[in-house]
């Protein structure tokens, strides 16, 4: 009765709202910031849309909350860069499998004036270490992200705890890269940012790039497909069809010929 | 019911009605009954309790214990059915001057055609045609007590309760109300009406009810009454009238 | 914050030109919250009617849980929506996260207070000046309820405009249950979070001026009705 009765309500909700949609016409992707803030789904999804007739609905938060909603099953297919947390998924249950898919890396940017003088360097946990002795503002993330991962990976390398500046020169935002970057614009701040975001943001101020091409720097992506038997609504059969198209040849030649500026951002990498 | 024979509307009868609050006796009627012909005004001064009478005689208070009783009957929603009552300060829905009308009359389950013969014979007897259209809250307050005076006619009452409708008009608008009350009431409405106004109780009272501190002091004939009262508190609430 | 002049007359030329992906974004957003304030309006001004002219036990705490719940943070009812519409929420098999009917629902949920609450307000203010009059009438007191709301009509109107007002402006929920995906559920204040974290604030400021233009827009129409109503003798107080 009372299922009945919320059935014909969404049915009505979805008419007026114009939401009625074929069958397994679309997946969701839950994915991060830096994939969609730098054009890249824009770029490569009209192909295997066109290709397939299967529309993506990408849902672009953190890597953290990217991994709860899709362990929610609100989501098909997971497209994060943390590996360790990814793998977790997995073995979780909450995955089928772990493709890598492609790779870009970080970068460390900073104000022009660069008062740590850090730049030119090729050092990531040198560079932090730098940072943290002169006190110089610092913007972090601060919100479990994969980008925020990462930055913690370093300064764990360095053998500093910056959460123990927090609020002097250690500034969490808790929100996400592009917000990070304005917060970093406005206050003249160091911050580690994904290249790909860094080349498609537009408020950049006098902040330029100061450290980059350390391997540590590498940040890899992977793909999975939310486990059906754990939530039965998943779109396993669209998701998969997604997951070969990006680690498939064409998917890999889309990624590679993406460029921004003039860069190629995304190395494709699946095996 | 109204009386075939005479015409006369139905009695109407109060048994040991008592208000009180706080211990303070607001209304303390052992027994009144309005059977007379014309008119009945209820007078006396602020405080008197005629308004609080007057809502008992219309069921919209029920007193702590005693009747109102409509020939011999308990009052009863077939009664109030057909009792009109205007406010001293008329309450008009927010809307057209007509929709006023045609809120009552439609409640009556009474057919669209018919209901606008009606309201147009109920406007020309305010002397509100050509204003059906407008807001009613635009009127001004003769126009709006006449509008409200006409929506309890609508109801086609035997009993039309008035509680100081006039107290707001000055002379002019007081007298188109005046006679439009004497014309309901020539055509066999029973008029009860509160006032605390002497020449307006002389102009249309068949009969008067002094109050005074929640009790009737007297009741009888209008002229007897304002000539030659027999209580005191009438004598001093007369007197008192007369000087202001 | 170099060039803002010239990025806001970007913003300016997008509007003029009349941008197709800028108006569709504009359309969803008023399509979603005007359900929202519809459906709202369904709910809330009969609750809050019946709340004005009925007595009973714990009326009074319900009203002032009413009135609270007119402040409910967005990014709450969003969480709220969101954990029930998940797949592992109790209505996770009817799919409806990130749609706009999700959107839809979370406003909902974020306006039918401030309408039930305003409407409470309005209609009691009413039923007390008319109380008196209806029962001399004969109007019993829940037929008197659609009387009182066609009576406070304007000032209903003036809630409903309050709660679209709510809705359309807000963020923290929609973003949540809407996912902000192209072309499906992206809207104006989400487009706004999303070119500003990409440092793109012509975009964001056209929208912004949009939203700006349509806040306007509905207050103009609130102090033209305002305004009729004084004219008209209709406003009640």
């Amino acid at each position: 009765m009372i299922r009945g009765f919320i059935g014909a309500l969404s049915v009505t909700l979805g008419l007026m709202a114009g939401t009625a949609s074929a069958e397994e016409a679309f997946i969701v992707v839950q994915s991060t910031t830096s994939t969609q803030n730098s054009g890249l789904l824009d770029y490569i999804l009209p192909g295997f849309e066109a290709e397939t007739g299967i529309d993506v609905r990408v849902v672009a938060v953190g890597t953290g909350q990217a991994i709860r909603n899709a362990v929610n099953g609100d989501g098909d297919v997971l497209l994060v860069h943390s590996k360790a947390a990814e793998e977790q998924f997995v073995a979780d249950g909450w995955g089928v499998e772990r493709f890598d898919v492609m790779y870009n890396d970080f970068v460390l940017v900073g104000p022009q004036s660069d008062p740590a003088g850090v730049k030119g360097g090729s050092d990531i946990v040198a560079a932090l270490t730098a940072v943290a002795g002169s006190e110089v503002p610092f913007a972090s993330r601060g919100d479990d992200s994969g980008t925020h991962k990462a930055e913690m990976r370093h300064w764990n390398a360095a053998g500093i705890d910056p959460t123990g500046a927090s609020g002097t020169w250690y500034r969490e935002t808790g929100s996400g890269m592009g917000a990070t970057l304005n917060v970093a614009s406005g206050m003249g701040a160091y911050v580690l940012t994904d290249r790909a975001t860094w080349l498609s943001f537009g408020n950049r101020g006098d902040l330029e790039v100061l450290v980059e091409g350390d391997p540590r720097l590498f940040n890899q992506y992977g793909v999975i497909l939310v486990n059906p038997e754990k939530h039965t609504g998943v779109r396993a059969a669209a998701g998969q069809r997604f997951i070969d198209w990006l680690t498939g040849p064409d998917g890999q030649a889309a990624i590679e010929s993406y460029m921004l500026d003039g860069q190629q951002l995304f190395f494709p990498n699946a095996k | 019911m109204r009386d075939v024979l005479t015409g006369i509307p139905g009695t109407l009868e109060v048994r040991d009605l008592a208000i009180a609050r706080k211990g303070k006796a607001l209304l303390d009627v052992p027994y009144l009954c309005l059977d007379g012909p014309g008119p009945t005004l209820i007078l006396g001064p602020n405080g008197a309790g005629k308004s609080l009478l007057l809502r008992c005689l219309h069921g919209l208070i029920s007193p702590d214990h005693g009747r109102v009783c409509q020939d011999g009957i308990v009052l009863n929603a077939d009664h109030k059915a057909r009792q009109g009552m205007v406010f001293q300060s008329p309450v008009l829905l927010r809307r057209s001057v007509a929709a006023n009308l045609d809120f009552v009359l439609k409640r009556q389950s009474i057919p669209r055609a018919m209901r606008k013969q009606r309201i147009a014979a109920l406007l020309s007897e305010g002397g509100l045609e050509g204003k059906a259209r407008q807001s009613a809250r635009s009127l001004s307050g003769g126009e709006a007590q006449r509008l409200a005076i006409l929506r309890a006619l609508a109801l086609e009452p035997e009993t039309l309760f008035l509680d100081e409708p006039t107290s707001a008009l000055d002379p002019g608008a007081t007298q188109v109300i005046e006679r439009m009350v004497l014309r309901a009431s020539a055509k066999g409405v029973r008029i009860v009406m509160v006032t605390h106004d002497i020449g307006q109780a002389r102009r249309l009272a068949s009969d008067i009810v002094m109050m005074q501190a929640g009790r009737v002091v007297e009741h009888g004939a209008a002229g007897q009454v304002l000539d030659a009262p027999e209580s005191a508190e009438s004598r001093r609430y007369l007197a008192g009238g007369l000087v202001t | 914050m170099q060039g803002f002049a010239s990025e806001f007359n970007q913003a300016l030329s997008l509007i003029l030109q009349g941008d197709a992906e800028l108006w569709a974004i504009v359309l969803l957003s008023l399509r979603v919250s005007l359900f929202a304030v519809l459906i709202s309006a369904a709910i809330g001004m009969p609750v809050g009617a019946a709340l004005a002219v009925a007595r009973f036990p714990g009326r009074r705490m319900l009203i002032i849980l009413l009135n609270a719940l007119m402040g409910l943070p967005p990014v709450v009812v969003g969480l709220l929506v969101y954990l029930m519409l998940s797949r592992s929420g109790p209505l996770g098999v009817l799919e409806l996260l990130y749609t706009p009917t999700a959107m839809i629902i979370a406003q909902v949920v974020l306006v039918t207070p401030i309408v039930a609450a305003l409407t409470r307000q309005v209609v009691e203010m009413l039923a007390e000046e008319y109380a008196e009059q209806l029962r001399s009438l004969g109007v019993s007191q829940m037929a008197s309820v659609p009387v009182l709301l066609w009576d406070a009509r304007l000032a209903l109107m003036t809630a409903l405009l309050a709660g679209f007002g709510r809705a359309i402006a807000e963020v923290g929920a929609v973003i949540i249950v809407g996912g902000n995906i192209n072309h499906v559920t992206r809207v104006m204040t989400t487009t706004i979070a999303l070119e500003t974290s990409k440092g793109n604030l012509a975009l964001a400021l056209a929208l912004g001026a949009i939203l700006i233009g349509i806040a306007i827009a509905v207050n103009a129409m609130v102090s033209s009705l305002t305004l009729r109503a004084e004219r008209e003798g209709l406003r009640h107080a």
